[in-house]
């Protein structure tokens, strides 16, 4: 999985019929010090993330083992909302912190 | 499945509920002289790692079947902890 900042949302009326009731994120890639990288992404949210929030996303063939997107075509979803990321020894980020 | 260094932790109270219960790791790929290779990537883990242990791991779809009897949604999962690499020179 890896680290993402959430940038956006997207509007997409035309979708295919799996996609239909999904919400659809523009996310970008952070490292653990929440660095930007410029990798963007279209993910499917299941977990109700927000604008600013940091998420774990997972890509691939994993994308579709979330809970409840067996069946949609999407190879990024957002598994995660990041309370807190602790990593060599500091507290990078906290939540509303 | 390559090795890795456990470099920090994620807390994440609102989750995928297939990962409910399950400790999530950063982790630093490494090649076979333990030098960092790559980016640092969010791990599942299920054999009880900690910081700076050296640990394996299976990327890809492969990582959905890390834990026994179910499927989650991981394309980075910890499956083995590392006690020793012995390379000959």
């Amino acid at each position: 999985m890896e680290l993402a900042k959430v940038e956006g949302t997207i509007v997409s009326t035309a979708k295919t019929n799996r996609l239909k009731g999904y919400k659809l994120l523009l996310i970008n890639l952070v490292e653990p010090d929440l660095t930007p990288t410029k990798n963007f992404l279209v993910a499917v949210d299941s977990v109700g993330a927000g604008k600013d929030e940091i998420v774990i996303v997972v890509r691939g063939s994993s994308a579709r083992q979330a809970a409840e997107l067996s069946k949609v075509p999407t190879d990024a979803s957002i598994v995660g909302i990041v309370d807190t990321i602790e990593h060599l020894g500091k507290t990078k980020y906290q939540k509303n912190g | 499945m390559k090795l890795a260094k456990v470099t920090g932790k994620i807390w994440a109270t609102i989750k995928d509920k297939k990962l409910e219960g399950i400790k999530l790791y950063i982790i630093q790929p490494m090649d076979e002289k333990l030098n960092a290779i790559g980016n640092e990537v969010v791990a599942l883990d299920t054999v009880g790692s900690l910081e700076n242990d050296i640990v394996y791991w299976v990327g890809g779809g492969e990582a959905t079947l890390a834990i026994k009897g179910r499927q989650v949604p991981s394309d980075v999962s910890i499956v083995g902890l590392v006690d020793r690499v012995d390379l000959r020179e």
